[in-house]
């Protein structure tokens, strides 16, 4: 049986607007840590709303831990875990009020599941008297998956938990993910950040409601297929109008300090190129072939 | 239960932690009741009057003392010439002035008629008609005591009877109304923004993820305030009975029950309004503009229904605020059972039955319908 199991979804709040979800289908193996990867308004929050049963979807059918979403919601809503992105906890309660509340809403205490969330809690407990407001982004975050964490929930929903985080909290929330996926609980996170898509089993990459491809990260790249260039010279600005202009170009955008190019045929000499951005009075210019990373792969997928 | 116990105990944490709003709470009843009791009075007490005696006689001496004697009235100024009435009104230094023509006496014990003229200023028409009126009926008493020197056949002699308010205090008719105004402000506004407050920050969602009943959610935060609503009642009854020197004349027992009944008639509203908004400033202008303005106006307290017009005193029937008036009123001032008032009990009963039923029909256990 799957973790999670979503078939055909559609959702549109406002007849005439854009649908939200336009036919979203894949599943979810038990134990797996599934990434959505895709921007703003592409459909991750509707998505995990109908999934905690919060929201119905239009049509199409989802099931959570074989559980109907619609119909079974009562049942979902005992077994799962949910971090909603804008959830800021109670402020004007302490960390050990906050948690304490949340162990007993869901029928248990902190004792008793207190080897789940020790390594998130135990960072955190120095300020456990301490009023979540007062908090810095990083802890409220922490606060705010072991509150998620406490009732040991079989599905984990987390979205957007790294939003406006700082790298280092970044990094250190995704190893804790790493250890609760060990523990056995199956994580669905979503997220806007590209580079957080390869500490995920699999991903889903999500454009205006629709899936562009599900693989694992190292599938998504390796299907990218045509050869990747970097480019760069003294001039970026001008650089990326004359790379465009040039008909072997198949794709050029920016990327950081670089642009990144794919031609139209593949073994298309890039000598050819060079001598091009040579005749276009483009200094130190330097061309390298790279590896493609999820980015490029949303980009081409997009097209 | 322990689940419902952790929600409560919540709940009071936010109140208790919020000094603005703990201050709102328990600072208002208590200004209200001082306010209305003693700066916001419509009983004329010590109103400065001026005399203008062309008599100099025995009669106007003696009615100038019973004048000075009153507590309605402090004569601040002895006026000698006609032309003075007009500048002591425009400098506004007096609200009335007393006029005794010349040979008053005289003209009174051998004419058997004379005059006194009282000017008053009308800028303000109900404390104008009401100085005119008391100035009037301690002349009449003055009167009415020379006339029993001799025999007059046919006299009717009015005699007016204040019923269950002989002193004609305005606390007995602000206090119920002021109770109402703050039982509505508190449980509807407060539980309305507090619940709708949950949906803004996002618990709302983690909580109905969870094993809770969603209803239970709602209704776990309605507790606090009826507690704080009840603890208001007692401190509201406390300063009007000790400050303002208010009877209870009914049974407290009844009175406490129909302001719990009251306080279920609020929160249910509160619970409807919560239900139908998703942000904290909506709920608040609702309670305000849809609940507060009508309990002021609807209420009978400030303006007598009676005279409303046909259509606005119909309206009325519909606002709680209205009933729960005439329920304090007769039981604290006249002193009635509830055999005088289950009429009034059962139509907010009914508004309360009514308005939680919707309610529990319009919570949604989802994020919308």
């Amino acid at each position: 049986m799957n973790a999670v199991e979503v078939n055909n979804i559609v959702k549109s709040y406002n007849r005439g607007k854009p649908q939200a979800l336009r036919g979203l289908s894949f599943q979810v193996q038990p134990g797996e840590l599934f990434g959505l990867i895709g921007p703003d308004g592409a459909g991750k929050t509707s998505l995990f709303r109908i999934l905690t049963t919060l929201l119905l979807p239009d049509s199409g059918a989802a099931t959570v831990l074989g559980y109907d979403t619609v119909k079974d919601y009562k049942i979902i809503r005992r077994l799962v875990g949910y971090m909603p992105g804008r959830f800021s906890l109670y402020q004007d309660l302490t960390v050990a009020e906050n948690i304490n509340f949340f162990a007993t809403v869901f029928n248990t205490t902190v004792a008793e599941n207190y080897h789940l969330i020790k390594d998130i809690y135990q960072q955190i407990e120095p300020f456990k008297h301490r009023k979540a407001g007062a908090l810095s982004g990083g802890m409220k975050q922490k606060l705010a998956l072991s509150c998620a964490l406490i009732h040991k929930p079989q599905v984990l929903f987390l979205d957007e938990p790294t939003t406006g985080v700082d790298a280092v909290s970044r990094k250190e929330f995704w190893e804790m993910l790493k250890k609760l996926k060990n523990q056995g609980i199956t994580i669905l996170v979503s997220t806007p950040y590209m580079d957080e898509a390869s500490l995920c089993d699999r991903v889903a990459l999500v454009q205006h409601g629709t899936i562009l491809d599900i693989n694992t990260p190292q599938g998504i790249i390796q299907n990218f297929g045509k050869p990747l260039w970097s480019v760069r010279s003294n001039d970026i600005y001008r650089l990326l109008n004359d790379l465009r202009a040039h008909d072997a170009t198949y794709s050029c955008y920016a990327f950081g300090e670089t642009h990144h190019i794919t031609l139209k045929e593949d073994d298309f000499p890039i000598d050819i190129i060079y001598q091009y951005l040579q005749s276009k009075r483009h200094e130190s210019i330097e061309i390298q072939q790279i590896k493609p990373n999820i980015e490029d792969c949303f980009m081409a997928l997009m097209e | 239960m322990k689940q419902f116990l952790a929600f409560v105990t919540k709940e009071f944490y936010h109140i208790l932690r919020d000094r603005r709003t703990l201050f709102f709470m328990f600072g208002l009843p208590v200004v209200q009741i001082l306010l209305f009791g003693f700066a916001l009075s419509n009983e004329i007490k010590n109103a400065s009057i001026a005399i203008l005696d062309q008599s100099k006689d025995e009669s106007t001496q003696a009615l100038i003392t019973r004048l000075d004697a009153s507590r309605y009235f402090t004569i601040i100024k002895t006026l000698h010439h006609n032309n003075e009435i007009e500048s002591v009104f425009r400098r506004g230094e007096v609200k009335l002035v007393v006029v005794f023509p010349a040979n008053f006496r005289q003209e009174l014990l051998h004419t058997n008629a004379t005059q006194v003229q009282l000017v008053a200023d009308a800028t303000d028409t109900n404390t104008a008609t009401t100085i005119a009126n008391y100035a009037a009926s301690i002349i009449r008493q003055y009167q009415d005591e020379l006339l029993n020197e001799q025999k007059l056949p046919y006299t009717i002699r009015v005699e007016n009877s204040m019923l269950y308010n002989p002193q004609l205090k305005s606390a007995y008719n602000f206090v119920p109304g002021v109770m109402a105004m703050i039982l509505m402000l508190l449980s509807a506004l407060m539980t309305s923004v507090a619940i709708v407050r949950e949906k803004e920050m996002g618990t709302m969602e983690v909580l109905l993820v969870s094993p809770m009943q969603p209803l239970m959610v709602v209704f776990t935060k309605a507790i606090p305030y009826l507690v704080l609503s009840f603890v208001n009642v007692i401190i509201i009854l406390i300063l009007s009975v000790t400050l303002l020197e208010m009877p209870i004349n009914g049974s407290l027992t009844l009175l406490l029950l129909e302001c719990l009944l009251f306080i279920f008639t609020s929160l249910a509203l509160g619970l409807l309004i919560s239900s139908a908004t998703h942000s904290q400033q909506v709920a608040m202008f609702i309670s305000l503009v849809g609940l507060m303005l009508p309990t002021i106006i609807f209420s009978g307290f400030m303006f007598p229904i009676e005279n409303m017009p046909k259509i606005l005193q119909i309206i009325s029937n519909a606002v709680p605020a209205r009933w729960f008036y005439e329920i304090v009123k007769s039981i604290m001032i006249k002193g009635l059972g509830i055999d005088a008032i289950w009429r009034e009990t059962l139509i907010l009963l009914g508004m309360t039955v009514f308005f939680m039923g919707v309610a529990t029909a319009r919570f949604k256990v989802r994020l919308e319908g």
